[in-house]
This record gives structure tokens, sequence and C-alpha cells, in this order.
């Protein structure tokens, strides 16, 4: 009685021997690194790792180690001067392709990361970082939406020149007709031609006009597409940022997170991921004077008035030479001649021809070009809180086109380095497609981090021991066996949350440790079990058996249902929240495995089968 | 081996005494939510918040006269482990939401550590208000009909009842203490939930199997035989539960401090409430040996009834 067959116990020792294996990652530590990855679509290959080494041996900088896995290339080091110093060096050598960014790499043992082995992966407050979720202005998506869609349906029906009148109102287009026959003509031409509308009958009193709005399939599209793009367009930003590991996700329908482990300069970071700025190029409308047209407060036919950013009026013509759209190069540098910050521009071709065009005929005008940004941003006033949309459109600077010119050209007058370096980096990654803003901001310095690793470490070693203690004191030897089963129920927490690469928060070491604290439970309730039957029983091996057949359904009731609490507080949880959830569900499924599972085997081997008197329990 | 000694307290006998105490803890607790409310944090109000570090003593003074001379309404200023780190907490302003934190951080200089920067827009705020209360709700649906499934209706509404009675009292200690309560509260509050549960769970597995083990049918001698089998099983674990949180609470640092504090009242209240609420709702319910036995059995015996 009381034996476990010999491949039961195999099969315990495996699962043990295989928790410790994916357990042991963690206790190396990590490396200084550099990583680099491919900022585009090209692959990161072994030449790139040639490139990267001989750069560094000629520049004199040391290194431990580099290697090429995963699609990116780790160098390590020793010390975090050579780090900083490999960091520029490459990123100056290796150009825009590429993402050279600082990073800690777990050092583990190559056979081991062969074998599946990686080390847990720290969230944000262990490691420090900055935590942003982002909101889509939807409001402003579809304001873009019913003006495409207004746009194609006036110049439609303006072919046929079938309405009297058509404008748009709020989140409808209404349209007036001269004749039912042209209202049956018009209606035609929105089912055949703009799917995307659907006309209102009701309350549409006016026979003769047909109120339209986006159909709902239509606004899900807009929006959907919108997130997709900013998601895209915030990758390529964060990639010229350059952050190892960064994560950018959609969550719900209108939000974003991103997540940049090792980022100290959050304002720069703010300014970057935030910023919806484009470039306008507008001839100036050289014929008239922009004084007079605010004196008269008349601006001339075919042209606007605009600002240069300290506060100068010009007159600029509507037509729009390129935008922001047509630029596939931006660069920051000093211009030689007036040594101010300048932005050397690359076209497309589409551009380029525009360009090319305009400046032959236009030859010794002036043109300008013009910087936009949409903001949005919630504010509290009054104890209200609102959105507030701004759209700024400064000119940075009216320069006379000197010669020719098509796709490659400089911008001048930018006020400074650093706005001339946003500036191309915001060229390069695109544009938004809609503003964003931030609603939510979580940063974690470094220092705070590391301290946060220390202060859990040493919460989750004290608790647990104290809890070992306690243990032997109270049941001795089989206190003793509820002791390895604890501390092999800690190796396999920390062995599934390697394997899951679930994220590791400060709220997760505090589930660990709670787990720790209640896991015990299990044993206590089959050893306090135990101590009964031995008082109604005086067969020991009989009350060790049932003691532990009659806890187990307890066990399992008990756990299931706080199994249930910390489901729900995955499914509704964010972040922090989340975190204890992971860790508490699975400490909750493996201390059932070692309490039952591991213990029985442990005191079957200790006094299964034979005969002994007394139990020291 | 030691002969075994099972305690004989009168649990169920004392039964009003203990209904007496926590109907006064309830009251006091829905008494102080109501008048003092709780103090939530940012995560819930919305709000910035900076934990700072500086190389030398602060002085709070300093601090908050820069702060008010960039007009900032609604800033708190106080000392956060040690007078070398501050904690700076501001409403949400009229001026921007995610500049804020850049700003401050501008204001406070060159020579400070910035440790910890949250902003939290006004609308995630109330999400996340929002999401936490229905948390717990379908905390508690998904544990009534677990339970019910698996024991029965009184047995379910016993334990609800419990758990209702630890969050609330919980609560207000914390709405008496004026405790900040964030998000890692709210998750220690859901984390008690689960644990007096499991905590109740025991001694009802106990009274079942009492119940249907033993010929007695007096549910008051059941039900406190239950308790007293159970209860060193119940102070065991509570006690190994608590040094853990002791730990968590003296060493865990400053940010886990009210997560670890919620978790040891809710603990304590938790472990009181499994040996003297859910006990004495069934009994107060009309629990019986009829209620616990399978049903299928009943069903088979009407059937074969000629």
């Amino acid at each position: 009685m009381n034996q476990y067959s010999s491949l039961k116990n195999a099969l315990i020792a495996f699962f043990l021997l295989l928790s410790v294996l994916y357990a042991l990652p963690n206790i190396f530590g990590s490396d200084l690194a550099v990583q680099v990855s491919s900022a585009g679509d090209k692959l990161i290959a072994k030449s790139d790792l040639d490139k990267i080494t001989d750069t560094l041996k000629s520049k004199g900088v040391n290194y431990k180690s580099a290697a090429l896995s995963n699609r990116r290339i780790l160098v390590r080091f020793d010390d975090n001067a050579s780090q900083l110093s490999a960091k520029d060096t490459l990123k100056t050598a290796l150009g825009r392709n590429y993402v050279v960014a600082l990073n800690l790499a777990p050092s583990v043992p190559l056979w081991l990361s062969n074998l599946g082995g990686k080390a847990m992966s720290l969230g944000l407050d262990l490691r420090g970082g900055v935590h942003f979720l982002l909101e889509v202005d939807m409001h402003a998506v579809m304001a873009v939406s019913i003006d495409k869609h207004y746009n194609e349906l006036r110049t439609l029906l303006r072919a046929e020149r079938l309405y009297k009148s058509i404008k748009k109102e709020d989140e409808r287009i209404v349209i007036r007709l001269k004749t039912a026959d042209s209202k049956d003509r018009a209606l035609k031409i929105i089912s055949s031609e703009l799917s995307d509308l659907v006309v209102l009958e009701s309350n549409n009193k006016d026979e003769l006009s047909i109120h339209l709005v986006i159909s709902d399939s239509a606004k899900r599209d807009a929006k959907k597409n919108a997130l997709k793009q900013n998601i895209t367009t915030l990758r390529n930003r964060v990639n010229e940022l350059g952050v190892a590991e960064p994560i950018i996700q959609q969550q719900g329908l209108e939000r974003i997170v991103v997540q940049l482990p090792g980022v100290q300069d959050t304002a720069r970071a703010k300014e970057i991921l935030g910023a919806v700025a484009t470039l306008e190029f507008r001839m100036v409308d050289e014929k008239n004077d922009p004084q007079t047209a605010i004196r008269s407060g008349r601006v001339p036919i075919g042209s606007k008035l605009y600002y240069f950013k300290d506060g100068r009026p010009l007159l600029l013509k509507n037509r729009v030479i390129a935008t922001g759209e047509n630029i596939t190069g931006a660069a920051s540098g000093v211009d030689q001649e007036s040594s101010t910050p300048m932005v050397n521009i690359t076209l497309d071709s589409i551009g380029g021809r525009a360009m090319l065009d305009t400046t032959k005929k236009y030859l010794h005008h002036r043109m300008a070009v013009v910087f936009i940004e949409n903001k949005v941003e919630t504010i509290t006033k009054n104890g209200k809180t609102i959105k507030k949309r701004t759209t700024t459109k400064d000119i940075i600077n009216a320069a006379t086109i000197q010669g020719t010119f098509s796709s490659r050209f400089q911008i001048t007058g930018i006020d400074s380095g650093r706005a001339a370096r946003n500036l191309s980096l915001l060229l390069r990654a695109g544009s938004l497609s809609a503003p964003i803003e931030i609603i939510e901001e979580r940063t974690i310095g470094p220092s705070l981090g590391a301290d946060n690793i220390a202060k859990g470490v040493l919460s989750v070693i004290v608790g647990f021991m104290l809890v070992l203690i306690f243990m032997v004191m109270r049941y001795r030897v089989f206190g003793l066996v509820a002791n390895i089963a604890l501390t092999f129920n800690l190796v396999m927490i920390v062995a599934a949350l390697s394997l899951l690469q679930a994220t590791l928060t400060l709220p997760g070491i505090a589930g660990i440790v709670l787990t720790v604290g209640m896991a015990v439970d299990a044993n206590v309730l089959i050893f306090e079990r135990i101590k009964e039957e031995l008082g109604l029983n005086s067969n020991i091996q009989e009350a060790i058996s049932s003691g532990y057949d009659k806890a187990i359904l307890t066990i399992a009731d008990a756990n299931i249902t706080t199994l249930i609490a910390a489901l729900v507080l995955f499914g509704f949880g964010t972040g922090p929240i989340k975190g204890f959830a992971i860790t508490l569900s699975i400490g909750i499924i493996t201390s059932m495995f070692t309490a039952i599972i591991v213990s029985r085997a442990i005191i079957n081997k200790i006094y299964g089968g034979k005969k002994t008197k007394e139990l020291s329990i | 081996m030691k002969a075994l000694n099972v305690p004989k307290i009168d649990f169920v006998g004392k039964r009003i005494y203990a209904i007496i105490f926590s109907l006064l803890l309830i009251v006091v607790s829905i008494f102080s939510l109501s008048i003092n409310g709780l103090k939530f944090g940012i995560d819930f109000t919305g709000g910035t918040l900076l934990e700072v570090g500086y190389q030398r003593d602060v002085d709070l003074a300093d601090v908050r006269a820069t702060l008010s001379e960039a007009k900032f309404k609604g800033v708190n200023v106080q000392y956060f482990g040690s007078t070398k780190e501050i904690l700076i907490r501001l409403e949400p302003q009229s001026i921007s939401s995610a500049k804020l934190s850049s700003k401050i951080i501008y204001l406070l200089g060159d020579d400070v550590d910035i440790r910890r920067v949250e902003f939290v827009g006004p609308k995630v705020g109330e999400e996340l208000t929002n999401d936490g209360g229905l948390a717990m709700l379908y905390a508690l649906i998904g544990i009534l009909i677990y339970v019910a499934f698996r024991f029965e209706y009184r047995f379910a509404l016993g334990s609800i009842a419990a758990l209702i009675h630890d969050v609330i009292i919980t609560l207000g200690i914390f709405s008496l203490l004026q405790i900040e309560f964030d998000l890692t509260v709210l998750a220690a509050i859901l984390a008690v939930i689960g644990y007096s549960l499991n905590d109740t769970i025991v001694v009802f597995d106990r009274i079942r199997e009492n119940f249907l083990s033993t010929r007695h049918t007096d549910p008051v001698k059941i039900i406190n035989g239950a308790l007293n089998q159970t209860l060193s099983r119940t102070l065991m674990t509570s006690i190994t539960t608590l040094l853990v949180l002791l730990a968590l609470f003296f060493l865990g640092g400053e940010v886990i401090h009210s997560f670890a504090l919620a978790l040891l009242i809710g603990v304590v209240v938790g472990t009181y409430s499994s040996i003297y609420v859910a006990s004495s709702m069934i009994l107060a319910l009309g629990i019986s040996k009829q209620d616990l036995l399978p049903s299928e059995k009943e069903e088979q015996a009407i059937d074969n009834r000629p």
C-alpha cells in the first residue's frame, strides 16, 4: 500500500527535471548589449554581422560576443561605456535601414537556449521603460471619410448637372435636386457608384432631397484602416527612435498600446509618437499683398492666408505642389552656407515630376513650405472634460526658386537642430492617418525597476523561508516533505512563466508570494486529515491513504473557486492586475500537482509499504 | 504519535455575538464609505503622479513652492518611503494632459531621478472603475454558480454572504484609515475573495461530509463538529499566508504596501468569516441532511416504486 508504480515515479521525476531545466535560464543574469535589427523588410544577414564586428574592431570598441539569432544581432559588452560608444558607432556606420538599440540580453548558455530555454520576460515596472496608451481620434477619421465621399459624390453628380445644392451636415450629406426625375437618376448613381453611402428614408419631408450617411460597415472599415495605418506609422517612428523589443499593439477598437522598455527620454518619445505632422509645398501668391487682404478681410480667390511662426502673413496659392505623402526620404543636417539647421528631402516620382514642372514654370518665384500639425488633447475645464482639437499650419520657409529641381532639394529656416531632427524623423516614418492622444502613461525609471526586483525577490525569499520553518516546526518530516513540494512549486511557476514568456510584473511577484502562502494549504489539509484518520484508525498506511483521498476533493473545490476569481481578474484586468492574475493562476495549478502528487510520491518513498509504528507528523 | 484532540468549541452557540460583531463592523464600514468614501488613486480618478528621488534630503515646502508658481491646481506633495524621495500627485489639469509630466520634470531641474511617472486620462480612470466593479461582480457570479452546482444553493448564498462581508469590511477599513485605493488594492481585494472562498469551501466540504456520513441530523452539532475539525487547518493556512504577507508588507517596498495591507486585512477578516458568517448563514437558511443527498438517487428511488 501507498506505493506509486515506478512508471508514475519516473513521470513525476521527469516533470520535475523538466521544470528545473526551464527555470534554469533565470539564474544566469543578463549582459549589457546592443541590438541591431532591420528597420524595413530586408532581413538581417550574416554579412551584416561581419560588418558590425569589423566596424567595432576598427574603432577599437571591445565587445564580448556578437551573434545573429531571431533576425537580430546581439553584441554583448562587459561595461556600460563600451556599450554606449558601440551604439553610437554602429548607428552612424549602419545608417537608417537598421534599428540600433541598447538592450539587456539574458546570458543563457547556448545548449539551454537550443532546448528552448528562455528567461522570464520582465515587465516595465521591473526593467524600467515607458508604457503609453494612445487613443485614435475617430471623430477626425469620420470627418475625413465624410469629406472623401462628399467630394466623390459632388464630382459624379456635377458631371450630370443633377443637383440644386449639396452640403455636409455633421455626419450626413444632404442633396437637393431640381426634379423627381433627377432624384431617381441621382439615387441610381449613388447605389451603383457609391455603395458605402446609405440613403436615409425617414424624416424626409422634402420630396426633392436625399439624405445620406456612411454605412456602418464602411464606418467600421474606415476606423479599422485608420487604426492599422496608425500602428504602422507608430512602428516606423519607434524604429527611428531605436528601441529594443518595443511592443505596439491594438487594444480594443480605438486604442494602441505602446511599450518602450528602457526608454528614458519620455518627453521626446511623446513628441515623436503623438505628432501628426506633414508638409505641404505651395507657391506664394506674388500678385497680391497679404496686408491688404488682412485689412479688407477679403482673401483673393485661389489663395489663402498663412502665417510664419513669428506671425508674418503670406498669401499662398491653393494648389498644393506636393505633400508629406510624396516624401520618400528625409535627413537632417546643417546648411553649409548659413550654418543653420536644414532637412534634405527626397520625393517620389509623382512629387518629383510636379516639382520639376512647377520650378520650370515659376523660376524666380517664391515657394513656401507649410508645416501642418493636428493635435487632440483632453483637458479638464471647470470640472468637465473636453476634447480639444487643434490644427496649426505654419510656414517654415518661403524661398525663391533659383533653378529647376525635381525630387531632391533642401528645406531651410528650421528653428533648431532638434526641430530639424524631429521633422526629418516624422517625415521618414510617415504621417498618422488620424490624430492620436496619449490617454495613459506609465514610466518607470531604471533605478526604481532594479529596486522593485530586489524588494520583490527579498520578500519572496523571506516569506518562503518563514513558511518553511513554520511547516517543519508543525509537521516535522511531513513538513519537510511539504517544503520540498513547495520548493518545486516555486520552480514550476518560474518554469511556466519562462516557457509561456508571460510578463513578470511586481504584482506578479506578489502573486507568487501569495501562492507560496496558499500552496501549503493543500498540504495542511492533507496532513490534518491524516492526523484525524490516525485518531480514528490505528493503521498508519490506511491513514495516509485515506487522508490524501479525502482531502483531494476539498482541495480541488477550493482551488477551482480561487481559479475562477483569478481568471475573472485576468479577463478584466489591465497591466498590473493581469500580471497578478497570471502568476496566481499558474501557482494554483502547479500547487495542486506538487502538493498532492509530488508530496505523495515522497511520502510513499519514506513510509509506503513499510511497517512503521509512528508517523512524524 | 500524539493522540488527536479535536477541540470542542461551541462556535455555533456563540454565533449571536459574532453576528452582532459583524453587523457592527459592516455598519461602521458602510457609514465610513458613505461619509468619507474611498481615497481613490489616480488609476481611478485620472491625474498625474510622479515619484522623484533626490540625492539628499528634500524640503517639501520648496517643491510645493516651485509647483505652485507654475499654477497647477490640486497638487499634493508627500514623502515616499524616505525623506529623499517624494511623491507628487496632480488632479487632471486645464492646461494640457500628457505634456504635464514633462513640464514638471523640467521644473524640478536636472539633479533629480525620475523614478516613476503615471498619467491616467479621466476617461481611462472612469473605465477602470467600471471594469473593476464589473470584475468583482462577475467573480462573485462565477463563484455563486460553481458553488451552487457543486454543493447546494444555500451554500452558495452562504459563501457569497461571507465574501460580501469580507469585501465591505476591507473597503471600510481602507475608507476609515484613508489609505489610497489603487489598481493593486483592487487586485488584492479580488485575491481576498479567492482566499476567503477557499477557506469557506473547506469548511462547507466538511459540513457536507459530516451530514452524509453521520446519523446526526442536528445541523448545529454537525456544523460545530465540522468547524472544530477544520479549525487547525484554517488557522495553519491563515498563519502561513499571513507570514508571507507580512514579508511582503515590510520588505516589498512602498509600491506594494497598500496591496499587502489589503490582503492582510482581508485574510484576517476572511478567516473569521468562514468560521462564523458562512456557517451562520447556511444555518439560518435551514440546511438539512435531505438537502444534501444526491438528487439522482432520489429520482431513482421514485422511479423504482411499484
